[in-house]
């Protein structure tokens, strides 16, 4: 083994750990990276450090109480998670939920997509080493998570959505609070653009770094804005939409260069598109029921379902095979992170150490998501 | 210039007072032992200072209030993280080469002593006036890797190892771009003794007089020692988000804190040098105009030490500035930056220089 | 492509197949052992072109395994379920796709680590989410975990 590794002149691969405990690991990822000097020839994740195993843990609960497991796998995209749950029960029993939650739904989901993507970005430059950008990006997400402690009485696992509508109704201030949120972020988004976008440091760095190819992008199943960055159009909400996506306008970014800068790029188009998104919804809330009549239990016929959402880190998929009773048969998470996880090897070989963490960052990896 | 405030009065009294009471073998071994003891004292009370300085321009940048707890606007919050420091049990990792582990913070926190020693912050206020002052403090601040690749090496931890192996690379190559700049600087003040070099700028500082390459000079010199100094963006030696901490990841309590505080006594020396080829040292703002004399006259009113620590406080805030705005390089953009942009940018500026020297175009 | 055109190619290519349309996805269920062939098809042939895997897991019935493929085509834009029946329950065992899709291969790590699917020739078919040295597939209707487990 020793011999092998010790090339012809004489030096050495070495191993590095990188994680469980690393502060670039968003985490408890760990990494066993093969070096050559300061080249990455391999990287292997090792990952379950925080497997909580949802999947065995949800053949045992009602459909009602999944809802609460998944705020915990990709707990930046909670919103999005519960809803997936929501809808795939709403789908499986053919009920109608009002309009007035399906506006509310997307409202919430693109409010958590854009803290998501805020802290994101404001992680992104920490990786990168400027570390002011943490700072600015949590002064903004903390307004959202106000909004959302306001009318959820959560700020980050809000447990809103519930099969048939939305545990309680909108708080009076939402409106108010969500358009003075969109007021201000709609100024301090091009600041992003300031500190980081336009320095020549970051573009230098992130600039043909860990290019994926459509081709690659596709099979490797790399969804959300990193599957985009590189032009695959894959956003849930345009393919399959859901809830109030199919009456609002908006576009799908879709990038070529694949590199990460792109996948950059991409969050931070994406976050003006939720802009604009919440931007066309608040203003008309229908009036309604927040909840669709359900029975106390909730029975799945027998079958098999499948519904997919665009969570900001990709497309979740929630596969449940019912056998008729209250509890599923089977659950299986398709999480984003995951597979985004499995490129990871695969674009950063040849990088330096520096260019795994910045490929790392715009991979947008949350490592509960890939652990379940 | 204003005689009152010159220190050599002050020490040229307690000398004289000295020699009268003992031989002067004992009057040079008395002078040492208060002059190491005052270095100490005020290398660590700057520490605290800078480390307070540092955390609050951080917080200035980030939207936050920094330190404010421990005694009036946190002021002593810097004494209590050191006093803790203190308390903390030493560790030296098991397989870790014992000796140059332990030998390394010291040697890192030599070099600035060293440094400091002929830097002169106001007038008489220096502790040896060399006339090779420039040429020592290049000798001497390039040993200061020298700690951080011990350190590295004998931690025997591969970040360690990857830190350190960092920062040889760049502080080897960064060491040419300041040794340019200074020596861009030297045609002009023709003297390598700092206080000749301040002196020659009672008319004006070189950054007005030496025209552009003195300009161009110093923004070489400013970027090649804060890469130099292994501070942000060039500090990847520590890198946090990729190596953990670099080569003093194995290092706790006052071990790292001496690696913690000679990266900001070794930015007190930059600056300083900065502050003496540049902006005249503890030289009150001169004008070289004939018609600028009231003003030079008003000017010489502010004493030399304010002077002195103003312009150095200018500095190290725009090191710090450059902190906390900037993304990380990486290593070879570093080594890039280093061999392809600063190094031809720097020789060209000398010739420059020199041809105005030569030509005699300058004020 | 419709799913009435999708079945009927394949039953051309494997009578052995058997085809369903639910209300969601089509679905074809194979044989473990035709398996490969049939996901080959799929992957290359200019009509189907099922370039996406967007989901892969496996499910325990107890007396046999299924896994489940769920492909997407980007280019046709259609979509379907594969499922590869394991009849044998004491040592499943499945041929790998991961080298037509690549995000099978962490995928299929992990069905082998929850479920003791063996995909024959895997490059790296290790445990992925337990420790090493764990006892047992989780996700098996029969494990029993009598310390961990709370069954209501």
């Amino acid at each position: 083994m020793q011999a092998e590794l010790i090339s012809k002149d004489g030096t050495q691969e070495y191993f590095v750990n990188m994680g469980p405990q690393h502060p670039s690991t968003h985490g408890v990822l760990r990494l066993v990276l093969t070096l050559d000097g300061e080249i990455i020839k391999r990287v292997e994740p090792h990952i379950g450090y925080v497997h909580r195993s949802i999947e065995k843990m949800a053949e045992f609960d009602t459909y009602k109480q999944i809802i609460h497991l998944t705020d915990r796998m990709d707990y930046l995209s909670a919103h999005m998670n519960n809803e997936a749950v929501a809808l795939l029960v709403e789908n499986a029993l053919e009920i109608e939920v009002s309009d007035r939650v399906k506006v509310i739904r997307t409202i919430m989901s693109e409010l958590t997509r854009l803290a998501s993507h805020q802290l994101w970005w404001g992680v992104m430059g920490m990786d990168m080493g400027a570390i002011t950008t943490f700072l600015y990006a949590f002064r903004d997400r903390e307004m959202i998570n106000d909004i959302m402690e306001e009318t959820t009485g959560a700020r980050l696992t809000m447990n809103y959505n519930t099969p048939g509508g939305v545990m309680f109704d909108l708080h009076p201030n939402f409106q108010k609070q969500v358009k003075e949120f969109i007021k201000i972020f709609k100024t301090k988004l091009p600041e992003y653009d300031e500190l980081l976008s336009g320095n020549i440091i970051f573009t230098e760095r992130t600039k043909g770094i860990g290019k994926l190819s459509l081709a690659d992008a596709i099979s490797f199943g790399v969804t959300g804005p990193s599957g985009r960055a590189s032009g695959f159009a894959c956003d849930v909400r345009k393919t399959n939409p859901y809830s109030a996506y199919d009456r609002v306008n908006f576009t799908e970014i879709l990038l070529v260069e694949g590199d990460a800068y792109a996948r950059y790029k991409a969050r931070i188009f994406e976050m003006w598109e939720s802009i604009s998104i919440i931007d066309q919804l608040i203003d008309n809330i229908p009036e309604g029921v927040i909840m669709a009549p359900m029975k106390a239990i909730v029975k799945l016929p027998k079958g098999e379902f499948y519904q997919r959402v665009e969570t900001a880190r990709g497309e979740l998929g929630v596969f449940v095979v019912s056998d008729g009773n209250k509890t599923p048969y089977r659950v299986k998470f398709r999480s984003p992170g995951f597979s985004n996880l499995s490129v990871l090897d695969h674009i950063s070989r040849g990088h330096k150490i520096a260019d795994l963490v910045a490929i790392m960052s715009t991979l947008d990896l949350v490592i509960p998501d890939i652990d379940r | 210039m204003n005689a009152i405030y010159d220190f050599s009065i002050l020490t040229g009294g307690i000398h004289e007072r000295l020699s009268g009471l003992m031989s002067p073998t004992a009057v040079m071994i008395t002078e040492m032992v208060i002059i190491g003891t005052l270095l100490i004292v005020f290398v660590a009370l700057m520490g605290l200072v800078l480390v307070l300085a540092e955390r609050k321009v951080a917080a200035f940048f980030q939207l936050r209030l920094g330190p404010n707890r421990v005694g009036p606007w946190g002021s002593l919050q810097t004494l209590a993280d050191f006093l803790k420091l203190l308390t903390k049990e030493l560790i030296t990792t098991k397989s870790a080469d014992k000796f140059l582990y332990n030998l390394a913070p010291f040697i890192v926190m030599l070099t600035p002593f060293l440094a400091l020693g002929v830097i002169p912050f106001a007038p008489g206020l220096q502790i040896m006036d060399m006339n090779i002052g420039v040429f020592f403090i290049t000798a001497v601040s390039s040993m200061g890797v020298l700690g951080i690749l011990i350190g590295g090496w004998a931690s025997n931890n591969k970040y360690s190892l990857i830190g350190g192996m960092r920062s040889a690379a760049m502080v080897v190559s960064y060491e040419l771009s300041v040794t340019l700049a200074i020596m861009t600087m030297v045609i002009m003040t023709e003297s390598l003794s700092l206080s000749e070099i301040i002196a020659s700028q009672s008319d004006g500082w070189w950054i007005i007089k030496g025209h552009i390459p003195a300009l161009i000079a110093f923004l070489l010199y400013l970027t090649a020692s804060t890469a130099e100094t292994n501070r942000g963006p060039f500090d990847l030696a520590e890198a946090e988000s990729e190596l953990t901490a670099g080569f003093h990841t194995e290092y706790g309590g006052i071990k790292f804190a001496f690696f913690f505080l000679s990266e900001f006594v070794n930015m007190l020396v930059v600056a300083s040098i900065a502050t003496i080829l540049f902006f005249g040292g503890w030289m009150p703002f001169h004008l070289p105009f004939e018609w600028a004399v009231g003003f030079n006259h008003i000017m010489d009113f502010i004493p030399g030490i304010v002077w002195g620590f103003g312009k150095v406080t200018f500095v190290i805030f725009l090191m710090m500035w450059f902190r906390w705005t900037f993304p990380r390089l990486r290593i070879d953009q570093i080594l890039n930056l280093e061999w392809k942009y600063l190094l031809p940018m720097n020789l060209v500026n000398f010739l420059l220089m020199a041809l105005i020297a030569l030509s005699g175009f300058y004020l | 492509m419709e799913n009435e055109k999708i079945q009927q190619f394949i039953s051309n290519w494997e009578p052995e197949a058997s085809s369903a349309l639910c209300a969601q996805f089509l679905e074809i269920s194979v044989p473990a052992a035709k398996f490969r062939n049939l996901a080959e098809k799929l992957r290359f042939d200019e009509q189907m072109l099922f370039d996406y895997l967007f989901n892969m897991t496996c499910v325990d019935w107890n007396d046999h395994f299924i896994t489940v493929y769920h492909l997407h085509s980007t280019k046709h834009n259609h979509s379907l379920v594969l499922k590869a029946v394991i009849a044998n329950h004491d040592n499943p065992e499945v041929d790998t796709i991961c080298d037509i899709w690549k995000t099978a291969e962490l995928l299929e790590r992990e069905v082998y680590d929850l479920f003791g699917v063996r995909f024959n020739n895997h490059p790296d078919l290790r445990r992925l989410l337990l420790a090493d040295d764990w006892v047992g597939f989780p996700l098996r209707k029969d494990y029993k975990d009598e310390v961990n487990m709370v069954i209501r």
